[in-house]
């Protein structure tokens, strides 16, 4: 089909113009003398963002955000966060009469009681979980394809900050019900705190106003869940989108995206339309599923009793990880000169977890540390062209999903018919020694993939045709790959072991600490070992004249090629059809 | 790019200038058949009305749900939920739903998909700008003269300093400490007492009738607490409610079974805690305090639901399993005149998770079986 370009519509044209002030005019005239509106917008209105649909990550952990604002306002309305003792009298019968407290009669009012209460409940604690996950992929995201390199290391420290403050926020949320599950929850959170060397006993305290439960504790986690929390929420949100503006958007290197630039489309109308659009589907999404999926049945749980558990009691699965690691943890707790040392639950709960999450906010100095890259990044790498940086993160995901796995270790043994010491055993040992294998199968596959890479470039792609040599030798016809897409593949830097012989300053004088640089010189070279480098252009030139060699001898063949393979997408059809033979 | 800020030693400027593939430059726009053809254009823009019309709908519909359904009795009319959720929640998800997908449908089909291009600009500041501003701080530091006279910062910055702590101070009332929270005036105030007291009746959680000695079987386990959750005029212990009963039950909870009495072995001192096989321990995890109450008849273990820690109560609650690193505190039973089980006296040690002034050791292995 020919393309009738002089029919193209008007509105595909980039070079819109003005239009003279109307009514609309003066309203912007009067804001912008008092504002000055008209510089602030001048560039940004039209501010290039690239597109690729794993840039909408963060987007969907943006938009459930607000999703949260809205219905969290909502339940405010009828949430009481009192621990006062009331008689329930809602609709709910088979809770009707029950000592509860007020918070819990609330949460039972809102769902039995407040037409859209629960649908908005729901929808406001699936949001909340897709908040946090998505936080989570975007985390991912961002580092899979080295996104926090220079200059953004500081947006990746907010990124890992806003996933710190949503899990308390998430903790904190679903403790408010005041129902049997969350008590349980909170009662544990107490025996985490009370774990704490010195001061455990006090911070335990003075949360709980005195002993555990008190009747403090419901309305200062409202507190925390409703002012402080989300304020320091929407000030990092905030930080971190105003970085992503002034750092502009990464994107993914190409045909004319490189490093000086940035290709996509305009925030008005595409971007504003796009994202725009994206939080009405991402509020749909979660207002049908608070319709549809029903979640924390609260009224199932029963109030808060502190003899009373149900077993499988779990938390929130972002929760579920360091609950894992307090599972498999051996029990051990010494005593010395009248104190009490217990690290079967200092060390897993509260420990560990600092410990992972200031890894996480390493991350982007360690590797810039140990490669000595300090140059600005603003193209994506793929996870295969960085094998030791993926192989990391796998590694961490990995201990993650084993941890997260103990923390189901009673659901394992129920499901899979076991027995749960020995998952426990298991778990023990496998949370040391799977992040190990993970990280070297993680690394030699990228590698093999970064040699598939090269392959395609110095040889060409495969192309399914067979071919026998006269001495009836078989071997597979390969054809060069297209010009974009060898060049896409070839954007990437070449990888610099960092060598600390030119570790001198102006003057001539070796600089301090010279062992360190050893260390660093060894990590480095470990980072980069057998990283597969792109072909220099003189590889390529002999790869194509081997080729065209190769091509040559096969000539003869190009036009009898097996019928059906002038459509393998590789290309043009047009005049081509069946031959039939 | 800001190759002035490399380091020494980096080799950024040691890379190979020459790379395999020129750039071959942004590829040609391709145009859309909404480009090209008005009626593809038209017909997206009536998919695209139709879908803000449809939205509308659904607002309707979400009102005539919000006043016709009932909520209240009927709250499992579909997948479990009321018929008033799940409506409500469709039909506004579908509204929302249907104006993102009309708005990027908008985007997608009839905005310029012309690809633009914006240079980017290193995110350092220009010499000249960095020059003036520290130009700026310069001279704001010369006015105020803080260097020429550092009595005055070094006061200004110690009595700053100084105001947290009011910030700290204000937050001492948050909660008593837990020595003031032991010298408090309700009935077993403090982490080391319970509510339990010598001769105080163990009754049924839940209903608090007494428990007699002899109705238990063997293998029974009965979910228990002190006769002082359930005040009676007879017993003239009195009333606890509110936060007070909450800490009451949360450390004075206890299970109470019934096992052959030569299977138990009894630990130092404690030949006389148990009443024919009838022994009594605190039903609080001494890991992180969950209430505990799966028991193996079998083998006389206890398992927490929570963290899978195993304990055995013929063996004075020693750990056979998981994360916790005690025994279960004991209660001592006896049995009163008329038959029915009692505390010989409050637990002899702090129930519930450990602490850091806990100051009790641990038994040790009382029984035969090793770990």
């Amino acid at each position: 089909m020919s393309i009738d370009t002089s029919r193209v519509a008007t509105s595909n044209s980039s070079a819109a113009t003005a239009k003279k002030p109307g009514k609309a005019g003066a309203v912007a005239n009067w804001a912008d003398e008092r504002l000055g509106l008209g510089t602030a917008m001048k560039k940004n209105l039209r501010k290039v963002f690239p597109d690729h649909w794993s840039f909408m990550l963060g987007e969907i952990a943006l938009w459930s955000f607000v999703v949260l604002l809205l219905t969290g306002v909502f339940l405010t309305l009828w949430y009481h966060p009192s621990m006062a003792e009331v008689v329930y009298e809602g609709s709910y019968d088979p809770l009707r009469g029950v000592l509860m407290s007020d918070a819990m009669a609330s949460t039972l009012d809102i769902s039995f009681d407040v037409r859209g209460g629960l649908m908005i409940r729901q929808a406001h604690h699936w949001a909340a979980m897709i908040f946090i996950a998505s936080m989570m992929i975007h985390l991912l995201r961002v580092y899979f394809t080295g996104a926090y390199r220079k200059p953004r290391e500081l947006n990746w420290v907010i990124g890992c900050l806003l996933l710190l403050l949503g899990t308390l926020e998430g903790f904190t949320g679903y403790s408010l019900p005041d129902d049997l599950l969350s008590g349980t929850g909170i009662r544990a959170a107490d025996g985490f705190m009370k774990s704490i060397p010195v001061v455990g006993t006090y911070v335990s305290f003075f949360l709980f106003g005195g002993e555990f439960p008190g009747d403090q504790i419901i309305p200062r986690l409202y507190m925390i869940h409703v002012l402080l929390i989300p304020g320091l929420l929407l000030a990092l949100i905030a930080a971190h989108m105003l970085l992503l503006v002034y750092h502009k958007h990464t994107q993914w290197p190409g045909p004319g995206r490189t490093e000086e630039n940035v290709v996509g489309f305009p925030m008005l109308p595409v971007y504003a339309a796009k994202a725009g659009g994206f939080f009405f589907i991402v509020f749909g999404v979660t207002a049908i599923m608070g319709g549809l999926l029903g979640i924390n049945p609260i009224w199932k749980y029963g109030p808060y009793d502190p003899t009373k558990v149900t077993a499988g009691s779990q938390p929130d699965w972002y929760m579920g990880w360091p609950d894992g690691a307090l599972r498999i943890m051996p029990g051990w707790e010494f005593h010395l000169g009248g104190y009490s040392f217990a690290l079967n639950v200092f060390l897993p709960i509260i420990v560990l977890p600092g410990l992972m999450f200031t890894i996480l906010l390493l991350l982007p100095f360690i590797e810039s540390w140990i490669t000595g890259d300090k140059r600005e990044h603003h193209l994506l790498e793929r996870p295969r062209n960085a094998p030791t940086r993926t192989a990391l993160m796998v590694s961490l995901m990995t201990f993650y999903g084993l941890m997260w796995a103990a923390g189901g270790n009673d659901i394992i043994a129920i499901t899979l018919n076991s027995d749960i010491n020995q998952i426990t055993y298991f778990m023990r040992v496998a949370v040391f020694v799977g992040p190990a294998i993970a990280f070297w199968v993680t690394r030699r596959w990228c590698i093999s993939l970064q040699r598939h890479d090269e392959a395609k470039l110095l040889h060409g792609y495969e192309t399914g045709v067979i071919m026998r040599s006269p001495e009836g030798g078989y071997s597979e016809r390969h054809l060069p790959i297209s010009e974009n897409a060898a060049y896409t593949l070839t954007a990437r830097d070449r990888d610099v072991v960092y060598t600390p012989g030119s570790e001198t300053d102006e003057s001539g004088v070796a600089a301090p600490g010279g062992r360190l640089n050893g260390l660093r010189a060894k990590l480095s070279e470990l980072w980069f070992a057998d990283n597969v480098q792109k072909p220099t252009a003189q590889e390529l030139e002999e790869a194509r004249h081997h080729a065209e060699h190769e091509h040559a001898l096969t000539a003869a063949l190009d036009g009898v090629a097996a019928d059906g393979h002038q459509f393998d997408g590789h290309h043009a059809v047009e005049g081509e059809s069946l031959r039939g033979h | 790019m800001s190759n002035e800020l490399t380091g020494p030693g980096t080799s950024a400027d040691n890379l190979p200038a020459e790379e395999p593939i020129p750039n071959p430059g942004l590829p040609s726009h391709t145009w859309r058949p909404t480009d090209i053809d008005e009626d593809a254009a038209r017909r997206a823009e009536r998919q695209i009305a139709s879908m803000y019309l449809l939205s509308m709908v659904c607002v309707v519909l979400f009102c005539v749900t919000y006043f016709v359904a009932d909520v209240g009795d009927n709250w499992t009319t579909f997948l479990g939920l009321g018929a008033s959720t799940v409506g409500l929640g469709v039909f506004l998800g579908l509204a929302l739903l249907l104006i993102g997908a009309a708005t990027i449908q908008w985007a997608r089909k009839l905005m310029s998909d012309v690809e633009m291009v914006e240079m980017r600009h290193p995110a350092r500041s220009s010499d000249e700008d960095r020059e003036a501003t520290l130009q700026a701080l310069s001279s704001g530091a010369e006015d105020s003269g803080i260097a020429r006279r550092p009595l005055i910062r070094n006061t200004l910055l110690a009595s700053v300093g100084m105001l947290g702590v009011p910030a700290v101070v204000l937050l001492r009332d948050l909660g008593p400490t837990p020595g003031q929270a032991a010298e408090a005036d309700y009935p077993g105030a403090g982490l080391e007492k319970t509510v339990w007291t010598p001769g105080m009746r163990v009754v049924r959680d839940v209903v608090g009738t007494p428990i007699r000695a002899s109705d238990l079987e063997i293998g029974d386990l009965v979910n228990a607490q002190p006769e002082a959750i359930f005040p009676s005029e007879e017993s003239g212990l009195p009333e606890l409610e509110g936060a007070e009963l909450l800490i009451a039950k949360s450390k004075a909870a206890v299970i109470v079974v019934r096992m052959e009495p030569d299977t138990i072995i009894p630990g130092e001192g404690r030949d006389n805690w148990s009443v024919d096989g009838i022994v009594c321990y605190s039903k609080i995890c001494t890991h992180v305090g969950c209430p505990i109450s799966l028991y193996e008849r079998t083998t006389h273990h206890l398992l927490c639901p929570c963290h899978q820690s195993t304990f055995d109560l013929s063996d004075s609650g020693r750990v056979v399993f998981g994360p916790a690193g005690r025994h279960l505190p004991q209660l001592p039973l006896a049995v009163d005149e008329e038959g029915f089980l009692v505390a010989q006296s409050d637990f002899t040690e702090p129930v519930g998770p450990t602490y850091w002034e806990r100051d009790h050791k641990d038994i040790g292995d009382q029984g035969e079986a090793d770990l």
